[in-house]
């Protein structure tokens, strides 16, 4: 960057200065120059903190999920209007980073948790058991996955459930057991690592962006069983 | 302090700035989104299976690992393009998505109400510069408009328990997407 004329004696049409970028300068001329470094480092400081909290603030809305219209019930949060074309700038920004392909609202609509219903972390380490019944839907199915989004190597090479492989009891209701050993019934591996979520995607199901938060559709609750 | 105050709150303001303008550029700049991922893999107008999801080797994250699934990734620029997929034995879906992965269409094998789903996809343009009398012969046929010159198409098929997933990659394969044109010459 070119310094400004150093005095008020040395005319700026001297020097190959702009003059619109002289008159702008010639405010600062009048000024002791210690107030000039104080202006420089609280720009400066300014800028600093402008871009902290602007890329920090992207950083969490982006790993956090702060797409608009999510729909909680329990532990379970989806957000049916990203798999639409009414998708918000967040949701955008999101599928854009994670690279993911939404399901589409008229396909089916994925549900998520991260935590129990207590609002624990989902620990690979504990068993944690998803017990009850789904909103009506043609067919389900339940995955692990890391935080990542990427499958969870395994003994047993299981990595799902479909509604049609489930075992039930007698009431139509089910439980699943998420955890680092061996279950009897229904038993989603873990392979032990620390975080892990869930995803519950329901296919051809009036389940979408016209469902409100309540009891109208029962969702299977998340408990953690036992930890080591 | 005052002065502090004003400097800190002068930031805080800008990084809004920041925060909202980084959150709009940044479908535009992603290198790493799905359409992006699958430009390599899979050619212009043609289906193309992809792999299934492993955990040491996914192509993108969040795939549901119950279905097979297949790619079209469509270029409309020379004209519309056809869609067949034959149905599989347990659900069949059929997803569209704009070229930054948005999904603005999507169709299963219950509301296509027959053996195949079948659809002619084109732009807003092409769908108003079609003669008249034709659209009214097509009346039995399904025209989904592509806000999009390109973008893509997922194909997918549900295996409900693993010993259907050959049954469900069958029936992905007969899967067709080409341009209109080219599949009257083939008829």
């Amino acid at each position: 960057m070119r310094l400004p004329p150093i005095s008020k004696a040395a005319p700026s049409s001297g020097t190959d200065w702009p003059k619109g970028a002289a008159s702008v300068v010639s405010d600062g001329y009048t000024l002791p120059s210690g107030t000039n470094v104080r202006l420089l480092f609280g720009t400066l400081f300014s800028l600093l903190i402008a871009a902290a909290v602007g890329l920090g603030a992207t950083y969490f809305a982006l790993s956090r999920g702060a797409a608009f219209g999510a729909l909680r019930i329990g532990a379970w949060t989806a957000w049916p209007k990203t798999g639409t074309q009414e998708a918000d700038p967040y949701a955008r920004a999101e599928i854009a980073r994670s690279g993911r392909l939404p399901v589409a609202l008229g396909d089916g609509l994925m549900f998520v948790a991260t935590t129990d219903d207590k609002g624990k972390p989902l620990d690979g380490r504990c068993d944690v058991t998803v017990t009850g019944v789904t909103p009506a839907a043609r067919f389900w199915t339940l995955t692990l996955y890391n935080r990542r989004g990427e499958l969870v190597p395994n003994s047993v090479s299981r990595y799902d459930f479909t509604s049609q492989e489930i075992v039930r009891r007698g009431d139509g209701s089910f439980q699943v057991v998420v955890g680092p050993r061996a279950n009897p019934g229904n038993w989603l591996p873990t392979g032990g690592i620390e975080r892990y979520m869930l995803a519950l995607r329901f296919y051809d199901t009036a389940v979408g962006v016209a469902t409100k938060e309540g009891r109208e559709i029962p969702m299977p609750s998340v408990k953690t069983r036992s930890c080591p | 302090m005052i002065r502090w105050l004003l400097l800190i709150s002068g930031g805080v303001l800008l990084g809004g700035i920041v925060h909202l303008a980084t959150i709009i550029i940044l479908p535009r700049t992603a290198t790493q989104d799905a359409y992006s991922r699958l430009k390599a893999l899979a050619p212009i107008n043609s289906v193309v299976a992809l792999p299934e999801p492993t955990p040491e080797k996914a192509i993108m994250p969040l795939m549901d690992p119950a279905f097979a699934s297949a790619i079209c990734r469509y270029d409309l620029s020379q004209g519309p393009m056809k869609l067949t997929v034959p149905v599989s034995l347990a659900y069949t879906s059929v997803s569209f998505y704009t070229d930054r992965d948005i999904a603005y269409y999507a169709i299963n094998d219950r509301s296509a109400g027959r053996r195949a789903i079948e659809l002619d996809l084109m732009t807003t343009a092409q769908h108003e510069a079609m003669p008249e009398e034709e659209d009214v012969t097509a009346a039995d046929r399904l025209i989904v408009e592509s806000p999009t010159t390109t973008g893509l198409i997922a194909i997918r098929a549900l295996a409900p328990d693993p010993g259907l997933m050959p049954m469900a990659k069958r029936a992905i394969e007969g899967a067709r997407c080409q341009h209109t044109d080219l599949a009257k010459r083939a008829d």
